[in-house]
């Protein structure tokens, strides 16, 4: 039986870079085919190639052994290719009806065509247990259920063959293993499921094979059963790297961070943080697990000043921050620092040479320069000097800051505030669209300043993360802190439990 | 992913800005022969108008000081990330305060009436683009809008102002009395003269120095300086500002005081340079100029000075133009400053996109 996909000698650059070598990719049918692949490596540009949003310069595509020419994504529809994209093409407003049948509404007046897309639903929840109230507004669905009505769209439009890009990127544990075992019971069906991912972990939990990708090319596919993750992160990144950074256990020192109920309400009024109270001490890691979008950006923002709480109050270092000290530069100055979740939107400033960013908060100090003028050639020669520490690259200062990748733009970020001796340093999002071998790096960096008697608040969407670094974990949903672990002592279960809101009896 | 646009610094602020003002040449060629003339003709006046004689010269640079001083204006706002329209307004407000400084100090000499001439310019100016700022910053009105409004709020004061006011008694005419001598800011053929040496007469004054220490200044102050900075910030990443501790209310109001005493430069080059009074209208519409100055010199100073003088030739050209080929009236040139505004600011993206194009493709080649 010929693969249900064949990519063979798929070259395509874009201008000077060359984003697919020569790839060749051959997916089985009736198998779940993972990709894996730092960012950059050219996995994304290989599947828009195959669902039709790029032409390959050379190379030639084969469904189901046929060679077929893919130039737009109706052509790829046609072939029976449908793919989920990570941000969601739903219309919010719209019922999932009308939703699935948009594009495809069979003629003037929509009523037919509602029928069959009813009908059609129907049969897919029969087959797939892939049932949704088909009248609900798309806008109104938790974040799963959104996802899948765009597996609806794509299976409605006859796919054979579903290509899902970093889909657990919003869910919450148990979310996704719903969705795994939706895509379990796709493949007992006959479909073939192909995975863009970057958490090896559900590369290990599901896929049949794994193909590796290194800098536009294709460097390894192997049976799921006979590798490992370590493996896989060697083949990602060339070298060996550790996915779990060694910590000591410590006893945390004094209180430096208390809040206490904390309450924020966003531009539109809205509620986003209710009544959080929690202690960052001395020498430990306080992580903040939760699916996004529940309270934990506005939660850091208002303790570092970018936002006003409506209620609450935070000490640092056993004494009261006032409100008129509650901005951004006082807390700075207070010893309160601040990794943002958001390099490129708050972290940076994308259109600056890398050596301005790297000042960004900073840029008052007196001995950056000489009275109202900043020195130039010192700031250049101070981000050299951190660039080669950091190993950061290239290591050039005047470039761009939206020149460099992810990671190494958040190692010019956690340079410029761990440079300056945090007492309490908060961090988001640290490893967020970072490299498998930097994202090793920072987690270390951290771990240090931990060592060192710094009180971290962690963060990040990524259980993994914040379970491998944490001492102590504070699980939010809808604004509510919804419980507290030793993170010794739990496990993702119950994480995922807590982060979905399940009542703690514990507490 | 789309191509990327990146260019050699010397490609992105020399060549796209000149094959813009090559292919607006060329397509306001194609007008003026729709109206039955010779384009190389009128190019030629044009060129010959505008730097072929010493007194043409003099005009073009004349002209030039005028528009460094409104396109700076402009690309400070702009950094800060506001488009201030506001020039003419902010202009017509620094002429109100030239006017009340030195005809109330006649009694002061020189040395020290001009600088305060030139202050009161500089501080009616950052007043009248000031209160924009400030109801951009807390308020949240849009600057666009209000800086237009305070235009036309201008241009009705002044006339009360002149009419009513200011008028001396026994004149017909809607402006002040002369200044008084000692405030005039040299003429560039006097001061020369005074070194022996002879130029042509014309109305260039000593103001073009203000304006080219101007440019210096705010390059000095966009790009070294830590206001400069935030300002920057501010203009491109307004969250990174609120991260950084920089308050962009606060960035927003000064960033427009600085504005609009720049645009107060033009009243400087005017009233003290050349009218010696205060008059109607007076501004000519060059505040709007600056706009298109500060676009096609990208908001940098080195930029705006040579789009000044790209202007300043237009204007002078084309008003020999104009005199020497009745058929291409004023309008026509209107129309062709018209057309290479479009082409160095609208169409600016389509040249940079075809350079780079060309640029990558031949990178592509190399290797």
């Amino acid at each position: 039986m010929s693969p249900a996909i064949e990519l063979i000698a798929i070259n395509k650059s874009f201008g000077a870079v060359h984003a697919n070598k020569d790839v060749n990719l051959s997916v089985a049918r009736g198998t779940i085919h993972g990709i894996v692949g730092e960012n950059g490596a050219g996995k994304s540009t290989l599947m828009s190639i195959l669902y039709g949003f790029y032409e390959a310069d050379s190379g030639e595509v084969r469904v189901n052994g046929n060679p077929i020419a893919i130039r737009s994504p109706i052509d790829a529809i046609c072939a029976g290719i449908g793919m989920v994209h990570q941000h969601f093409m739903l219309v919010e407003p719209l019922s999932v009806v009308e939703n699935v049948m948009l594009g495809a509404e069979g003629g003037a007046m929509l009523r037919a065509g509602e029928a069959k897309v009813r009908a059609e639903l129907a049969r897919l929840a029969k087959d797939y247990g892939l049932e949704i109230d088909v009248d609900a507004t798309v806008g109104d669905l938790s974040v799963g259920l959104q996802q899948r009505v765009e597996i609806l769209k794509a299976l409605y439009r006859g796919a054979d063959i579903l290509i899902l890009d970093e889909p657990t990127a919003v869910l919450t544990p148990p979310e996704a293993d719903a969705l795994f075992g939706l895509l379990r019971s796709l493949k007992e069906q006959g479909k073939t499921v192909i995975l863009i991912t970057h958490k090896l972990r559900e590369i290990m939990a599901i896929t049949d094979r794994v193909s590796v990708m290194r800098r536009g090319e294709m460097v390894a596919t192997v049976e799921t059963a006979n590798t490992s993750p370590p493996e896989l992160a060697e083949l990602m990144v060339g070298r060996r790297v550790l996915l779990r950074v060694e910590k000591a256990e410590k006893t945390p020192g004094a209180p430096l961070l208390e809040v206490e109920n904390l309450s924020v309400v966003d531009s539109r009024g809205v509620l986003r943080v209710a009544n959080a109270s929690f202690t960052v001490r001395a020498g430990e890691i306080v992580g903040i697990a939760g699916v996004a979008g529940n309270g934990q950006s506005e939660l850091l923002e208002a303790i570092a000043g970018m936002r006003q709480p409506v209620l609450g109050s935070i000490r640092l270092e056993g004494k009261a921050i006032h409100s008129s000290e509650h901005n951004p530069h006082s807390m700075r100055q207070l010893g309160l620092l601040h990794v943002p979740e958001d390099r490129l939107r708050t972290g940076l400033v994308p259109a600056f040479p890398a050596f301005e960013s790297a000042i960004l908060g900073f840029s008052h100090e007196p001995h950056l320069g000489r009275g109202p003028i900043l020195d130039h050639d010192r700031l250049v020669e101070d981000l050299a000097k951190k660039m080669e520490q950091y190993d950061v690259r290239p290591p050039a200062p005047r470039l761009k800051s939206s020149k460099f990748s992810g990671g190494n733009q958040q190692k010019i970020v956690l340079a410029r505030e761990i440079e300056r001796n945090p007492k309490v340093l908060l961090v988001g999002q640290p490893t967020r669209g970072v490299d498998i071998g930097a994202i090793e790096f920072i987690h270390r960096r951290l771990i240090a300043l931990r060592d060192a008697g710094v009180g971290i608040l962690l963060v990040s969407v990524e259980l993994d993360e914040i379970m491998n670094l944490s001492d102590r974990i504070l699980t939010m949903c809808g604004g509510k802190i919804t419980g507290e672990r030793k993170a010794s002592l739990t496990n993702e279960q119950e994480l995922g439990l807590l982060m979905a809101g399940v009542v703690d009896e514990a507490a | 992913m789309s191509a990327p646009l990146d260019l050699p610094r010397w490609a992105d602020t020399v060549l796209v800005p000149a094959i813009s003002v090559v292919a607006a040449f060329l397509v306001a060629g194609l007008v003026v022969l729709a109206i039955g003339e010779n384009p190389l003709t009128a190019t030629r006046w044009l060129l010959q108008g505008s730097l072929g004689t010493g007194e043409g010269l003099g005009f073009t640079l004349f002209y030039m000081t005028d528009f460094i001083f409104v396109g700076l204006a402009v690309a400070v706002a702009y950094h800060a990330g506001l488009f201030n329209i506001g020039g003419e307004g902010q202009a017509t407000l620094a002429g109100l305060g030239i006017a009340l400084v030195l005809n109330n100090l006649t009694f002061l000499p020189g040395f020290l009436l001009i600088p305060l001439g030139i202050l009161g310019a500089a501080a009616f100016g950052a007043l009248w683009a000031a209160i924009p700022g400030y109801l951009q910053a807390k308020r949240g009105s849009h600057i666009v809008i209000t800086t237009i409004m305070f235009n036309w709020l201008a241009s009705v004061l002044i006339v009360y102002l002149l009419v009513n006011v200011l008028r001396e008694p026994q004149s017909m005419n809607p402006e002040t009395r002369a200044f008084p001598e000692q405030s005039y800011i040299p003429f560039m053929h006097d001061v020369f003269g005074a070194f022996g040496i002879e130029i042509p007469n014309s109305q260039l004054n000593l103001t073009l120095v203000l304006a080219l220490a101007a440019a210096y200044f705010v390059w000095l102050l966009i790009y070294r300086s830590r206001l400069g900075y935030a300002i920057r910030v501010v203009g491109s990443n307004p969250s990174a500002a609120v991260y950084a501790g920089i308050s962009p209310a606060r960035i927003i109001i000064i960033a427009m005081v600085i504005s609009g005493a720049l645009a107060g430069g033009l009243a400087v080059n005017e009233l003290m340079g050349y009218q010696h009074r205060l008059l109607l209208e007076f501004t000519s519409g060059y505040g709007f100029v600056g706009i298109a100055v500060a676009l096609m010199g990208r908001a940098h100073p080195a930029g705006i000075i040579l789009a000044s003088l790209l202007f300043g030739i237009l204007y002078q050209g084309g008003a020999e133009l104009a005199f020497e080929q009745p058929a291409i009236t004023r309008d026509m040139v209107v129309v062709i400053g018209g057309i290479i505004i479009l082409f160095a600011g609208a169409l600016d993206g389509l040249f940079r996109r075809l350079v780079a194009h060309l640029f990558a493709r031949q990178k592509l080649a190399r290797v």
